[in-house]
């Protein structure tokens, strides 16, 4: 090799070392952005409340569950987070029961209005659906649904459900029909067959999008502080208290409430591309 | 024939709820705007929320907020999608991190920030341990209207980024590779491949990140309400007070059509900004 090409090469080399440095640091940057504001929630959560009102403050916590008990004791948070559960609960079931359907029937038949629907599911996306409450709070006053689990469930399922159906649609396009076929040639009708073929095959990809139904149910703020007085969610219970409640009881509730939420996105990963990749067509 | 109304009968169920959940409650929140007791045709209500005091103010305040954190996350995204896609091992690992916001609600956002930024908060203790100050300054209080908002934009462009990432590394894994293959036999460098390719490529995706982002952006809320409290009045929070504190659903359903008409101009506007010739389509 001559001199000139090693030289050619070395600079080369040079220049994309500085690349590796520059793209190493940005991605750890990035990634200490997301995780410090965290880290830093769960320091207060983690401290006495004399700590979390006191000055200067230290960025190890010195580990007292002093916040967390005193949280976890406060009137009504105890029935805030049941209520939560409940409805969170109901809507992962009802979004499930009407989204997984119509995904199946998307993937699978061609059909007069199938256009419409998807349309009407795309158009959801382009209004503020947490408005829905307002309309909703008078109707549910006339119908006798106003402060209950289900009234609030059926509005977080109308937020879930467009994601439902997305999300199954997409995994339903993913088995091939023909395996479904082959089980009606061996004698099972279509119901059979979905359940003996289809349904083992997308059970753990229906499982991620219910899970998706209850976090967006378990972070709702605005319908749930709207429709609801006596069976606050945790969200409702906390902006109530947000302009008075002491300092550690906001930070011990907040870490209640992102918790549970980072277990379910590491249990979803796998799916959230399937949620929007598809949609992008 | 039992096969021709499955597809119906499976779609049933969630045609009907969209209807009664989705369709007729906006329908009825317009009626409520514009129709008095009485039952009869009013602007009474537009007008009650128009001359009050606090409207132009939320209205700017939701304005600026969109137009600070918007653009910014769009571009953190993409730079982000950039990153992820050039990366060799750890992707997963990486992304799984970049994407933890998605779980975390406006909310908990808020209160997150709030660690930071309040009087007693880590960034007046960072501060006073470098010895920037001797006191610690009060960032959220009434009159600081500037740091309030440098508070919210943060933690907004910290929580809502994940969600333009996920669109946006979608999108990109849907790009042929051949492209930048011949890109690069043709000496084409990094910065012309994402002008020239990713960038036109990605339209669809940029289209849908978009337009989620700011519905998102006019639906701002309880991050609004964590750190600010009420000195920085917003549309959603001037609509739940009306709905919730003053008792007045007429107001708040003329407030909610004033998101509603936001919102959907710039949806079409974003539709038609970005729209893909018929046939450019992969």
């Amino acid at each position: 090799m001559s001199t000139a090409a090693k030289m050619a090469t070395g600079n080369v080399t040079g220049k994309s070392a500085w690349h590796k440095y520059v793209f190493t640091g940005a991605v750890i940057l990035l990634c200490l952005w997301v995780l410090v504001p965290i880290y830093l929630l769960l320091v207060n959560t983690f401290s006495s409340p004399e700590d979390v009102s006191g000055f200067p403050k230290s960025f190890i916590p010195n580990i007292d569950t002093g916040s967390v008990e005193f949280f976890l004791n406060y009137a009504g948070v105890g029935q805030a987070l049941w209520s939560s559960i409940k409805v969170a609960t109901v809507t992962m079931i009802l979004s499930i029961m009407a989204g997984a359907p119509a995904g199946y029937a998307l993937s699978r038949f061609e059909f007069r209005g199938k256009e419409t629907f998807r349309v009407l599911v795309l158009m959801t996306r382009a209004f503020p659906l947490p408005l829905l409450a307002l309309p909703l709070a008078v109707m549910y006053l006339r119908i006798g649904l106003d402060d209950t689990v289900l009234g609030l469930a059926l509005v977080h399922t109308m937020l879930a459900l467009p994601f439902a159906v997305l999300i199954t649609f997409s995994l339903f396009s993913g088995i091939p029909v023909e395996l479904e076929e082959a089980a009606w040639t061996l004698g099972c009708n279509r119901f059979q067959a979905f359940v003996k073929v289809i349904l083992p095959l997308v059970l753990p990809g229906i499982t991620a999008s219910a899970i998706f139904a209850f976090v967006i149910s378990w972070n709702e703020v605005f319908a749930a502080a709207v429709l609801t007085i006596e069976n606050r969610t945790l969200p409702a219970f906390l902006l109530q208290g947000l302009g008075n409640a002491p300092l550690h009881l906001k930070f011990a509730g907040g870490a209640v409430l992102v918790l549970p939420a980072l277990l379910f996105i590491f249990l979803v990963r796998k799916y959230l591309f399937s949620m929007w990749g598809i949609a992008n067509r | 024939m039992y096969s021709r109304n499955l597809p119906y009968l499976l779609l049933l169920p969630a045609t009907l709820f969209l209807c009664i959940f989705f369709l007729y409650p906006f329908v009825l929140v317009a009626w409520q705007a514009f129709v008095s007791d009485t039952g009869e045709f009013t602007s009474e209500y537009f007008m009650e929320m128009a001359t009050h005091w606090k409207f132009n103010t939320a209205l700017t305040n939701t304005f600026m907020l969109a137009l600070a954190v918007v653009p910014f996350q769009i571009a953190l995204a993409l730079y982000m999608a950039t990153l992820v896609n050039g990366m060799k091992r750890g992707r997963d690992l990486i992304l799984y991190v970049w994407t933890i916001p998605l779980g975390i609600s406006d909310l908990a956002a808020g209160i997150i920030w709030l660690a930071i930024f309040e009087q007693t908060g880590f960034l007046n203790s960072m501060l006073q341990g470098l010895g920037v100050i001797e006191q610690p300054v009060g960032f959220l209080g009434y009159q600081s209207k500037g740091t309030i908002f440098l508070a919210i934009v943060l933690a907004e462009i910290w929580r809502a980024t994940a969600i333009v990432l996920v669109i946006l590394v979608a999108g990109m894994g849907l790009i042929p590779k051949e492209y930048y293959e011949a890109a690069e036999v043709f000496g084409a460098s990094r910065w012309k491949q994402f002008t020239r390719i990713t960038l036109p490529m990605l339209k669809p995706s940029l289209q849908t990140a978009m337009i989620l982002r700011v519905i998102l952006a006019f639906e701002v809320f309880a991050v609004v309400v964590a750190l600010g409290g009420t000195n920085l009045p917003i549309l959603m929070g001037e609509i739940y007070t009306w709905q919730y504190d003053l008792r007045d659903s007429s107001v708040a359903a003329a407030y909610a059509l004033v998101v509603l008409a936001i919102s959907i101009a710039f949806t079409l506007l974003i539709m038609w900004g970005l729209r893909t010739p018929k046939g450019a389509r992969v």
